[in-house]
């Protein structure tokens, strides 16, 4: 489709910060004055929103590497179909997203794949081994948007201290999820009632918290910029804010899945709520979900992990972590709204500004000029998630048969 | 949630996996059984052919000599064919998954599975995948759950002390890694005890345990201080040194039960071990075989509790309804009516 009319809508626009009704166009890729007509198409946005595409902070492919659980083409088309125009891909796949080479190719197959546009986090360390830096800079200038070690270790505080320098020479952010390897020791659940009671070994938040502790301090020293992603805890909120309050460059996503379940969804030893960090108490659900009310958590992400049949076809210990979650992205976040914790703007802001912003993309936003990263949303399209449904080759999700209040309808990409 | 698993519509047994979510009268049921089983083994020998034509297949992923010998010769009494399969953790990642072996042997028409694997939650998931005729025991999954073991050290309990209401029992040990500890305390608050102790340096007790009913002691001494009955556990080898405890010593010294510990107690206090034990770590040589020790009344008593709770889930007529068995099958129902009355 070349040109499109969209008349009536409700406009959210994040990156001006309004939320208004009105027309909006776009021709090749670029929002254009809606009086410039006419247009190959005109949809009536009546009762519908329209925001900028979804930024995903942290969307896992499993392509190159892992493809029986996910190829590039199923998971970048499912995001796009799920209203998610661009997508953080960490650099855990086989090979390690390490050098330069690795990036060219996920660009590559990326592009072929045709779904959703496909940014990097390059390896914080060599293989994500946590010892030995990898070229940071060649990764930077290959394309990828950030570092990170994902949920590898990096070995001790001096590699990660000088790891926060180095990046921040480069002005590279480093995106960490803070997990303490040594408190997390394997658990699969967060530590409390639930866990004791099924005997599943656990994660206390303190895993959470040290980790945080360690790498704030390190801010400290050195100003790098830091992106927490997957806060899990009300600990991790209250060093969030304090850190914040003190000016330091620091940053936080959550799960959308967080902001929902708790360690309760692990009941009869449901290996669909297996995920890392783990789901934990009421009282930190409720902590992460203030958070990203005040904007004090300035980005929701998917954590999308998809898996086979067999990696979740285990007594729960054995399998795999991991939600497939880009299909219930925006629909958990218009749950948000529904239950009045976020406006329409604010979500479009978590969705979009927030994270952009985190990874240094230019501005998103409705204005004529602007690429058309769109997504039409019908809030009152009630559905049901059916696992037959999906898009993603996951179908590991613990929201199977939850009603959701609407979808995105349409997406274009610029 | 296991009591939907485990139970038929009607409220019995349909697999054994956790004693969470069984009821009182269930679980008295069960006990009352295994009364008879026990009462009637002064004939040496005798079988009962309540399994008569059945398979039960002990599948153990985990080394066990005790529960696996008790659980071979409940089912041999109870006149089942039996077969003992002790699969080494590493011949499931040859390649073959835990689901693939379930179906290999479910092909073999196996009617009832005894589990027992490292991973908690493994009977469930044996459960849950399981073809509607087989069922499933649960004979140790992980940390989670030991529910024959809770049986018949409910049974052996109330053989000594049948009013639980009056009951003080404290369980000493490692509370974080046992699936005993934990069955035990579903199984006594069920039967009403009216204090439930677990007794343990902070290392060894995981959070949260108060919300399954109990009261938390870091010292012994207080933790005995009015029990019943001390329930005493097993301190795996690979946790007596390192991070956990500084050594089997000083366990014993601030944890072990020993003549002297005990002589404080009034003499009724009853002494309880899942076995094997450790002599010299949870507990003294000379207190485990002395006179208020019932660990080799345990052991015994494992075996008319097992034969309980397979004859209770195998030989439930409606359990096969639909799947028509040999005549062999309506035999032993008919036995099992003339055993029982």
């Amino acid at each position: 489709m070349k040109s499109v009319l969209i008349r009536n809508v409700r406009r959210l626009d994040p990156q001006a910060g309004t939320d208004a009704s009105g027309d909006l166009a776009f021709r090749d890729g670029v929002i254009v004055d809606a009086a410039s007509g006419p247009f190959d198409e005109v949809i009536d946005g009546s009762g519908l929103w329209l925001m900028p595409g979804i930024v995903d902070l942290c969307a896992r492919t499993r392509d190159p590497g892992a493809t029986q659980k996910g190829t590039m083409r199923s998971e970048s088309n499912a995001a796009f179909a799920a209203g998610i125009t661009a997508l953080c891909l960490p650099p855990d796949t086989k090979p390690v997203i390490d050098n330069t080479a690795v990036v060219i190719r996920v660009n590559r197959i990326a592009k072929a794949a045709g779904g959703a546009y496909v940014y990097m986090l390059g390896a914080l360390t060599k293989g994500l081994e946590g010892d030995a830096l990898a070229e940071i800079s060649a990764l930077k200038s290959a394309g990828c948007v950030g570092v990170t070690n994902g949920l590898a270790p990096v070995a001790n505080a001096l590699v990660a201290r000088r790891a926060l320098e180095y990046a921040a020479s480069l002005g590279m952010t480093v995106h960490v999820v803070p997990l303490d390897a040594a408190l997390a020791n394997n658990g699969c659940a967060h530590e409390g009632a639930v866990a004791t009671r099924l005997g599943l070994a656990s994660i206390p938040v303190a895993a959470e918290a040290v980790a945080m502790r360690q790498w704030i301090s390190l801010v400290e020293d050195t100003g790098a910029r830091v992106h927490f992603g997957r806060l899990s805890s009300a600990r991790g909120v209250e060093l969030l804010a304090a850190a914040k309050a003190r000016g330091l460059p620091i940053s936080a996503d959550v799960a959308a899945h967080q902001l929902f379940l708790t360690d309760a969804a692990l009941e009869g030893f449901n290996a669909m709520a297996h995920v890392l960090p783990p789901l934990r108490s009421a009282a930190d659900r409720e902590a992460l979900r203030d958070a990203v009310g005040s904007g004090l958590i300035e980005a929701i992400c998917s954590d999308h992990q998809p898996h086979e049949r067999d990696a979740k076809t285990n007594p729960l210990p054995l399998t795999e972590p991991g939600i497939s979650a880009l299909e219930t992205l925006l629909p958990l976040g218009l749950q948000l709204v529904e239950q009045g914790l976020l406006s329409p703007l604010t979500l479009a802001s978590r969705l979009v500004r927030g994270p952009a912003q985190v990874l240094g993309l230019p501005a998103r936003g409705l204005a004529v000029g602007a690429p058309a990263d769109l997504c039409l949303i019908d809030p009152s399209q009630e559905w049901r998630l059916q696992a037959a449904q999906m898009n993603s080759v996951g179908r590991n999700t613990p929201f199977i048969g939850t009603r959701f209040p609407g979808r995105a309808t349409r997406v274009w990409r610029g | 949630m296991s009591d939907t698993l485990q139970l038929t519509a009607d409220g019995r047994l349909r697999h054994l996996l956790s004693i969470e979510g069984l009821s009182k009268p269930l679980l008295t049921d069960i006990l009352d059984t295994a009364e008879q089983f026990a009462n009637s083994r002064n004939s040496r020998g005798r079988k009962f052919p309540l399994l008569h034509g059945k398979t039960v297949v002990n599948l153990f992923f985990e080394a066990s000599t005790r529960t696996r010998m008790t659980f071979e010769l409940a089912a041999k009494r109870l006149s089942a064919d039996v077969l003992n399969l002790q699969i080494a953790a590493s011949s499931t990642s040859k390649g073959e998954t835990l689901l693939d072996t379930l179906k290999t042997m479910e092909a073999m028409q196996v009617d009832m599975f005894v589990i027992r694997h490292e991973a908690s939650g493994a009977a469930h998931f044996f459960a849950q995948h399981a073809a509607p005729e087989v069922a499933i025991l649960n004979a140790g999954d992980g940390r989670h759950a030991h529910p024959t073991q809770a049986l018949l050290d409910m049974f052996t309990i109330r053989r000594h002390r049948p009013d639980f209401s009056r009951l003080t029992v404290a369980i000493v040990g490692d509370i974080l890694h046992s699936r005993v500890a934990r069955s035990d305390i579903h199984a006594l608050r069920i039967l009403g005890a009216k204090e439930i102790r677990v007794v343990g340096p902070r290392t060894l007790i995981p959070a949260g345990i108060e919300d399954m009913g109990v009261t938390v002691f870091n010292d012994l001494d207080s933790g005995l201080k009015g029990a019943d009955v001390i329930m005493l556990l097993r301190l795996q080898k690979e946790r007596m040194v390192g991070a956990f405890l500084p050594s089997t010593g000083e366990f014993h010294r601030d944890f072990g039960l020993t003549r002297a510990r005990l002589a404080k107690l009034p003499p009724e206090v009853l002494v309880m071990h899942p076995g094997p034990i450790n002599r010299g770590v949870e507990i003294e040589g000379d207190v485990a075989y002395g006179e208020r020790s019932l660990i080799l009344e345990q052991v015994e008593h494992g075996i008319a509790v097992r034969m309980a709770v397979m004859a209770m889930i195998l030989g439930e007529e409606t359990r096969f309804a639909s799947t028509a068995r040999s005549d062999s099958e309506r035999s032993a129902m008919d036995d099992r009516a003339g055993a029982s009355q």
